[in-house]
């Protein structure tokens, strides 16, 4: 049972947890030498390799959106706003969200599955023995690379879907190109972008940061390897969620 | 030198270590022995600072490795290489950018890093591996690349887990002679095994950890020599079921 003196102390050993993480989070960031030479590789692996899956899942809900805004729209609005949906609904929310999602799946689990075998073989701590922080060497390059390469995969999964969206318009449902881009432009505001993007860098974050700090703390042998994938990348998805709503009550 | 005294360590309710103390002597190469479970892994690693004692002083050359800073550990590592059970080589990198991963962290420039590469590579009789990659080696070859890697390093210690294990005779035999190279080279060894005949090849010392405690520590012969019956059950290779050595 919890005597009432270590539930007093629980947050103060919760600060000085959030203080010890925090500043090897900071001697890890200003490690540039360590991380510097792994960091672009890590923008291909986890960025570039991601976009056929992110632009396959744009393609399909461009084309679904612009169906669904036509069934909702018939008879009751005008039908250019089909070009209003599904350009508001893919750059604010269903880009950076669905591309997310796919990329915890892919890029979370692999993260999570090459540093949790790294862990039970012992190159963690060869890395450590030879002096290498494991945190500047193999957790921060992920992290930026995720942080700076979840905008460009969004961006471009951003353009297929409303590119499907448009192509769906002007050969299912009798839009011309001027109605689609009238409807797309109507209700635009520059935020919309940046606002897509920018949350879709703070997925990527979330993600790299929970894959490898579940992969760090994998133990035993395969079966562990396993459960720390299957976390990162149920943690992954949760974080998407949870950030997609902060982002909304205090952004849009 | 490397001093341990009355060290403790436990794993959630399970004690491995209990109280150990033994001295490691420079240029010389220290066998330290003891069933599976003993706790001889885990005294590697609170050498090199992987681990902290619960209890107890771990010295290098006079600097107590719990209390150093990330900066003074890494200092301190600079002077340690490290053998691990399964070499622990980077499976994304080849044989060569294993061992010039660490070479390159010592700032050393490149035409000093390719010597030392080919020279750690030729000790362990591995040359022209250096493009392949760890999954291309046998488990043997995978274990020389580890003690190439530590030996291109140039350090003061060098730590051996388990360094025969899972090898045959004639690689453990070739296992040994590299350990006894490395002595000669004027490195102190520090050799975690339960291969007895391995460890009687290389041994200078001997400590035989039993039950979280040293057991007995001395030459090989003063070992051979034990009358100890926990000692005597390691040596002959007793069974443990039912002869009541193992509560001693």
């Amino acid at each position: 049972m919890t005597s009432p003196a270590s539930l007093s102390s629980l947050p103060a050993g919760l600060a000085a947890g959030i203080g010890r993480r925090a500043r090897a989070i900071a001697a890890a960031a200003g490690d540039v030498g360590t991380w510097r030479a792994e960091l672009l590789p890590q923008m291909r692996r986890l960025g570039v390799d991601s976009i056929p899956i992110a632009l396959f899942i744009a393609l399909f809900t461009g084309i679904v959106l612009a169906l669904l805004a036509s069934y909702i729209f018939t008879r009751r609005l005008p039908m250019y706003l089909v070009g209003t949906l599904v350009g508001k609904s893919i750059m604010l929310e269903l880009g950076p969200v669905l591309t997310g999602m796919a990329l915890a799946g892919r890029v979370g689990a692999s993260i999570a599955a090459e540093l949790g075998t790294m862990r039970v073989t012992e190159q963690v701590d060869a890395l450590e023995t030879l002096t290498f922080d494991p945190d500047a060497y193999l957790v921060t390059p992920r992290v930026l690379a995720a942080a700076l390469m979840f905008p460009v995969v969004t961006a471009f999964a951003v353009a297929l879907g409303v590119a499907a969206g448009w192509v769906t318009a002007i050969n299912l449902l009798d839009l011309t190109t001027l109605e689609f881009v009238r409807g797309l432009k109507q209700f635009y505001r520059t935020k919309d972008l940046w606002y897509g993007l920018a949350k879709s860098s703070s997925f990527g974050v979330a993600i790299a940061w929970i894959g490898a700090r579940r992969g760090l703390a994998t133990q035993g042998g395969a079966e562990g390897v396993g459960q720390a994938t299957t976390m990162a990348v149920v943690q992954g998805c949760g974080a998407i969620l949870v950030l997609d709503a902060l982002w909304a009550l205090f952004v849009l | 030198m490397i001093v341990l005294r009355d060290v403790a360590k436990a794993f959630g309710a399970k004690e491995v270590l209990r109280g150990v103390s033994f001295s490691v002597p420079d240029g010389a190469n220290t066998v330290v022995m003891g069933r599976s479970g003993s706790g001889k892994s885990v005294t590697l690693k609170l050498i090199v600072g992987l681990l902290r004692p619960d209890r107890g002083s771990v010295e290098v050359d006079g600097r107590e490795v719990p209390a150093l800073d990330a900066r003074e550990l890494a200092a301190l590592r600079r002077d340690i290489g490290f053998v691990f059970q399964f070499a622990a080589l980077f499976d994304s990198m080849s044989i060569g950018d294993n061992l010039r991963l660490g070479l390159r962290r010592r700032g050393l420039d490149r035409d000093e890093i390719e010597a030392r590469v080919a020279d750690a590579l030729r000790l362990v009789d591995l040359e022209g591996t250096a493009d392949r990659f760890p999954a291309e080696l046998s488990g043997g070859m995978r274990k020389r690349v580890g003690i190439a890697r530590a030996v291109a390093l140039r350090p003061r210690y060098i730590l051996y887990d388990e360094p025969t294990t899972g090898l045959d005779p004639i690689t453990t035999s070739d296992m040994d002679l590299l350990m006894q190279r490395t002595r000669d080279l004027g490195v102190t060894g520090v050799i975690v095994t339960h291969d007895l005949k391995s460890a009687f090849a290389v041994a200078d010392r001997m400590i035989l950890l039993h039950e979280g405690v040293v057991r007995v520590e001395g030459t090989p012969e003063t070992v051979r020599a034990s009358t100890d019956p926990a000692v005597r059950q390691f040596v002959d290779g007793l069974p443990s079921l039912g002869s009541g050595a193992g509560a001693a």
